[in-house]
């Protein structure tokens, strides 16, 4: 058996939504410094699962252990409480706002007393440099708009921001589905230095190629249940990518995949390789 | 090789020197209002010289106009940052006039009693506007519309109900020496300017007191509440969350930022503003009038817009939309005293806003580019 009790466990995890099923069955394990890999097609139930991980929906019925203890969570702030940290794909940063501003959202460090307490915005410009600094951005002035950032940029500083207050768990919702290969590799850089940190990552993505490197174990969802976990020694990039589409459907998916060979064979024929 | 500078230092980062202070000042919310201001200044200055406008009494004169809408745009200001409108401050003015004068008038309340019940409900009534926008989700355009008129219509109605007019007056003979009504009244530093006159600083006239008596009351209560809500933005939490609250609702609501108390606060702070906009009124001229107020929301709107903030939430400045009222009093005073027919006072101002609007969205482009 596992010696280490793990960060974060679902023990048969149910969510209905009325007469719809949209999770059942759902047992997972995810250990300080391991990245679990959530993998699942369009109405898997990723987001279903999220969201019941992140506080948002109460699950119909199952266990929810957050280190070893049992946990309740009915608000994404209790679950913040609990070091649970979510970061949502679109919904992480206000462009207007300057990094700083977005860095301390709702936890703004403050100095004084009374009428004259107010924001440390030099400690504030300070740290948030420093944190960015950490994962490798040169923030040349905290004080820009996120918006002046990349995408790529933009999910680190939403990362940097949870790792800083102390997540123990970090939940990513596709962080670089929306990404170009260079912004991706720049989140995927993070991912594996937060697990080197000894953080406990849930990677949800439906991107194989972008979960195969930096993933220690695969979850695969489907149809609101889980599929199996697998531990990356067990499986290959190849056949993660097939349970994801699901055994039915193999036949039919090894004809597109040869098909999808052919156009990239075409394609690097014609264009130079990248 | 080290590609990184040094986090922890403090120093100017060399990659920044190259930016000139004035597009530094270009990317601040403010810059079109305080640029309008001074522009505006300048032109009445070559155009009005001689006509007063520029005397002490002159600038008394139109920073009052200046000061009256300043208190609803500081406001409307900070609403609009976290994302809402409120168009019932218009009514509520006059709504909460009548809420002044007729305990004082009618029923001979003292007046502090009357001056605190019209705030408190004014408070009421901005929390509800707030509450209803907040969990109904409706937009807050909506919402406050409806109260435009449930207010106004109120507003007229009791008066004629109680009185048969739309009027009260006689508010200045029940006042006496009532302290709360002293915060709505009279001037500031009189002895100041009486000094000034004495030295010769400030003219005197045929009576021999001096042309500027004092500063009054309203333009003190402008830059006051300018101050408080510039230093709620910029340096405390609570600034942070109507950014926050007024950028994105749920990215705010996702890191803990109470978004709904943000909201209904800054309704409250309107229907405030509005009510010391009321109480002035009513103090300065004895009487509450069921339609006064009209059309204030909207002019409001026109300062904060021109004072940087942008209609959807998450950017602008109090400072910008006092500075807006300022370019609002000086044009309107400064029509009055070129002579030009005060007509064309709203041809300006609708051009005004197009220009605020234009060069506002070309700023955000800016400030959102790489720099």
């Amino acid at each position: 058996m596992n010696a280490p009790v793990p960060m974060i466990e679902m023990r048969d995890v149910a969510k209905h939504f009325g007469s719809v099923i949209a999770l059942s069955g759902i047992s997972m394990k995810v250990h300080s410094g391991e990245v679990m890999c959530l993998l699942g097609d369009n109405g898997a139930g990723k987001s279903t699962l999220i969201k019941t991980l992140s506080g948002v929906h109460v699950p119909t019925h199952g266990e929810f252990l957050v280190d070893g203890k049992e946990a309740h969570f009915s608000s994404p702030s209790d679950a913040l409480d609990a070091g649970i940290a979510t970061v949502f794909q679109d919904l992480a940063m206000i462009p207007l706002m300057s990094i700083t501003r977005n860095f301390f959202m709702g936890r703004e460090p403050t100095r004084g007393w009374g009428p004259t307490r107010r924001v440390d915005w030099t400690f504030a410009d300070r740290v948030a440099k420093e944190e960015m600094a950490k994962i490798g951005i040169d923030v040349r002035d905290p004080a820009q708009p996120v918006g002046t950032l990349s995408g790529g940029e933009r999910q680190c500083v939403a990362i940097a921001r949870a790792v800083y207050f102390g997540a123990k768990v970090l939940i990513l919702d596709e962080p670089t589905s929306a990404l170009g290969v260079k912004q991706a590799s720049v989140v995927l850089r993070y991912i594996a230095k937060a697990r080197a940190d000894g953080l406990a990552v849930i990677f949800i993505t439906h991107n194989v190629h972008h979960a195969y490197p930096v993933g220690d174990a695969f979850t695969i969802l489907k149809r609101g249940s889980s599929f199996g976990t697998f531990r990356k020694d067990e499986v290959s990039r190849e056949e993660v990518l097939n349970m994801m589409a699901g055994g039915a459907e193999l036949e039919s998916l090894d004809a597109e995949l040869a098909e999808f060979q052919r156009a990239d064979g075409n394609a690097s024929g014609n264009g130079q390789a990248a | 090789m080290s590609t990184t500078a040094s986090p922890t230092s403090q120093d100017k980062d060399e990659r920044l020197a190259h930016v000139s202070p004035l597009k530094k000042a270009l990317h601040r919310p403010e810059f079109g209002s305080v640029a309008g201001a001074l522009l505006v200044i300048v032109f009445f200055a070559l155009v009005a010289s001689g006509t007063g406008m520029f005397s002490g009494a002159g600038v008394i004169n139109f920073l009052e106009v200046s000061a009256q809408l300043g208190i609803l745009a500081v406001a409307a200001a900070l609403l609009m940052i976290g994302g809402e409108f409120d168009l019932s401050i218009g009514s509520m003015i006059g709504f909460a006039g009548m809420l002044i004068a007729i305990p004082a008038v009618q029923y001979g309340w003292p007046i502090w009693a009357a001056l605190s019940f019209a705030f408190g409900c004014a408070l009421a009534i901005g929390a509800l506007n707030g509450w209803l926008v907040v969990k109904t989700g409706l937009p807050s355009f909506i919402v406050t519309l409806g109260f435009l008129f449930i207010l106004r219509g109120v507003a007229i109605g009791i008066p004629r109900l109680m009185a048969d007019r739309t009027q009260i007056g006689g508010v200045h003979d029940v006042i006496g020496n009532d302290w709360f009504a002293a915060l709505f009244s009279g001037e500031v530093g009189e002895g100041f300017f009486l000094w000034l006159s004495e030295i010769g600083v400030i003219g005197t006239n045929f009576a021999g007191n001096p042309t500027v008596s004092g500063i009054p009351v309203s333009i003190v209560w402008w830059l006051g509440l300018t101050a408080l809500a510039t230093w709620v933005l910029l340096f405390t939490r609570f600034g942070n969350w109507i950014f926050a609250c007024g950028g994105d609702k749920e990215a705010a609501r996702n890191v803990g930022v109470p978004v709904n108390l943000v909201k209904i606060v800054l309704f409250m702070f309107t229907a405030f503003a509005a009510c010391v906009f009321a109480a002035l009124q009513v103090m300065d001229t004895g009487s509450a009038d069921s339609i006064r107020g009209i059309l204030k929301e909207l002019e409001a709107i026109i300062a904060v817009v021109i004072g940087g903030a942008l209609l959807t939430g998450g950017y602008g400045s109090a400072i910008g939309a006092s500075f807006g009222a300022l370019i609002f009093g000086m044009v309107q005073m400064g029509i009055f005293y070129t002579g030009v027919n005060t007509d064309w006072f709203q041809v300006f101002l609708g051009a005004m806003l197009l220009i605020a609007v234009l060069f506002n969205n070309y700023v955000r482009r800016k400030a959102l580019e790489a720099k």
